[in-house]
């Protein structure tokens, strides 16, 4: 198969390889996918309390170029957005930045949930947060 | 430097050996007759180069020239065999007996004579890739006309007990085929020894030419009948029809004399470099597997998963490399290797096997090259693996909760 310049440049060169500790009450994780599917992506956000703007974000992928390609550039993409914003990226602006074929379009589905999967966390974080506050 | 792409996919196909190339171009031109032309000198000498052939076909595999049917590849030999012999024998009974992990020219064959009423016994595989000889025993019944069971696999390189199996065969008095086209020319195959009554081969995985191979049909002890599958002219002693592809078979023929004479030299120096290149992965990396068992396997043959990394991603990192995957990301289904899978390897595994063989042209520059290569991606590729990183945090990825899509 054939992999367009933008995947091979996300897969030779992945932007913002890592992990964030799980705990912080910032940071939003979100682990989509199965081994047995063959993709597995965790996505990371942390949230600046301050401003609301994502201020970094993290993954990890086991599954092929294109699936690490889809969650490399959703990282770059949730930079510097709010919470708001990030939920709007659509799997289809991956596939048409990644000019991803059929067969990969699963990649950029998947990647989509786990920027939600990601915002979820870091949400049900923040209404525990702001219980908490209430409640003391 | 070594010549790039490298490749390291000899279980697909082999590049023709110049001699065989050689043998074969003056069958294309100046000796064109047809074999079948019996009272003029340009049938004569086709038929002289053809029935040439059949002998060193024959002398390759310990059969008698006489025994051997010329096809256009092994899926034609394998489908002759299996159907060939299920319309012959259907009065005796309607019972074949399989491996789950054989080629899909035995397996969809199969299922086709499952649609005409035959019963198809798919035996599972023990977890080193090798039949359990009980169960094959236990599954023979009164109704069992035919056993085939492949030689060694063309994923794995299992070698099979086809001895053991040619005798079970033989004691309770079932034909028995092999589809031997990974093994011919590579390890010593003999139908006597073997008590095979049935065998297919093709040029190209030995060296040879595309598109021309050979089913061997055993004429005593016992006298093996089949009904044809194609009408025509009544070639090959009636079993296949249809003009003889001279120069393909004079090429075959080439590709088995060649392999015979150097067979011994050629397994000790790809089994070496085979050690050398399976030697240093598992000095450089954790969690690593090899599929199949290496005490009965093909000397060129590597099957190695690399737990934790996706085999598509994998193979992208090396893409100056040809080799296979047992990674099926790309089809519609996402269903990963079937052989793997009847070895018991869970999903997961077979996603991150790479399947190396190695040939008559690779070289040991070659194979150091790729060894360096698989180790620096696996190790950058488990760098950005979530599974990895649990792996290495204590997680067990077998109690995780997957949100499977």
């Amino acid at each position: 198969m054939a992999y367009s310049d933008k995947v091979l440049d996300h897969y030779n060169n992945p932007r913002n390889v890592g992990s964030m500790d799980k705990a912080d009450p910032y940071v939003g994780t979100g682990m989509v996918g199965a081994p047995e599917c063959g993709d597995v992506m965790k996505l990371q956000i942390k949230v600046n309390p301050e401003t609301g703007i994502i201020d970094e974000a993290k993954f990890k992928t086991f599954g092929c170029g294109s699936a690490i390609a889809s969650s490399s550039l959703a990282t770059e993409w949730l930079r510097g957005k709010s919470v708001d914003e990030a939920l709007a990226i659509k799997n289809t602006e991956i596939v048409q930045e990644l000019a991803l074929p059929p067969v990969k379009i699963h990649c950029s589905v998947l990647a989509e949930d786990a920027i939600k999967a990601a915002i979820a966390d870091y949400k049900a974080k923040d209404t525990k947060r702001v219980l908490e506050t209430v409640n003391a | 430097m070594p010549q790039f792409p490298i490749y390291m996919d000899n279980h697909a196909t082999t590049r023709m050996d110049p001699r065989v190339l050689q043998a074969m171009t003056p069958y294309f031109t100046e000796i064109f007759g047809n074999s079948a032309s019996r009272n003029h000198a340009f049938g004569w000498q086709a038929e002289e180069a053809v029935e040439k052939a059949r002998k060193q076909i024959a002398n390759l595999i310990g059969a008698d020239a006489k025994e051997i049917v010329f096809t256009s590849g092994a899926t034609e030999s394998n489908n002759l065999a299996i159907k060939g012999i299920a319309q012959m024998y259907a009065e005796k009974g309607n019972h074949i007996i399989t491996a789950a992990t054989e080629h899909k020219a035995i397996l969809d064959t199969c299922k086709r004579l499952e649609k005409d009423g035959f019963r198809i016994t798919y035996l599972p595989l023990q977890q080193n890739g090798l039949i359990d000889l009980d169960a094959l025993r236990a599954a023979i019944t009164d109704k069992t006309i035919l056993i085939s069971v492949m030689y060694a696999n063309n994923e794995i390189g299992v070698v099979q007990p086809i001895a053991e199996i040619g005798k079970i065969a033989k004691e309770k008095g079932v034909l028995f085929h092999t589809d031997a086209v990974q093994a011919v020319g590579k390890i010593p195959v003999n139908v006597i020894k073997d008590g095979v009554d049935l065998l297919s081969l093709t040029g190209h995985k030995f060296y040879g030419p595309k598109g021309v191979g050979a089913l061997y049909v055993r004429r005593r002890n016992p006298r093996v009948r089949l009904a044809e599958q194609m009408q025509g002219g009544g070639h090959e002693r009636g079993m296949r029809s249809g003009t003889l592809n001279v120069p393909g078979i004079v090429g075959l023929g080439e590709a088995c004399e060649i392999c015979g004479n150097e067979m011994a030299d050629e397994a000790m120096r790809l089994g070496y470099l085979r050690d050398k290149l399976k030697n240093k992965i598992f000095a450089e990396l954790d969690e690593v597997y090899i599929n199949g068992t290496m005490e009965s396997r093909l000397p060129h043959n590597l099957n190695v998963s690399f737990a934790y990394v996706e085999g598509e991603s994998l193979l992208m990192g090396i893409n100056d490399v040809a080799v296979s995957s047992g990674s099926a990301c790309t089809s519609a289904t996402l269903e990963p290797s079937y052989v793997l899978k009847a070895l018991g390897a869970g999903d997961d595994l077979a996603h991150s096997s790479i399947r190396f063989g190695l040939g008559r042209f690779t070289s040991e520059e070659e194979v150091d090259y790729v060894s360096e290569k698989i180790v620096d991606i696996v190790k950058k590729l488990r760098e950005l693996s979530p599974l990895y990183e649990m792996f290495k945090e204590g997680v067990d990825l077998s109690k995780v909760q997957w949100t499977a899509h």
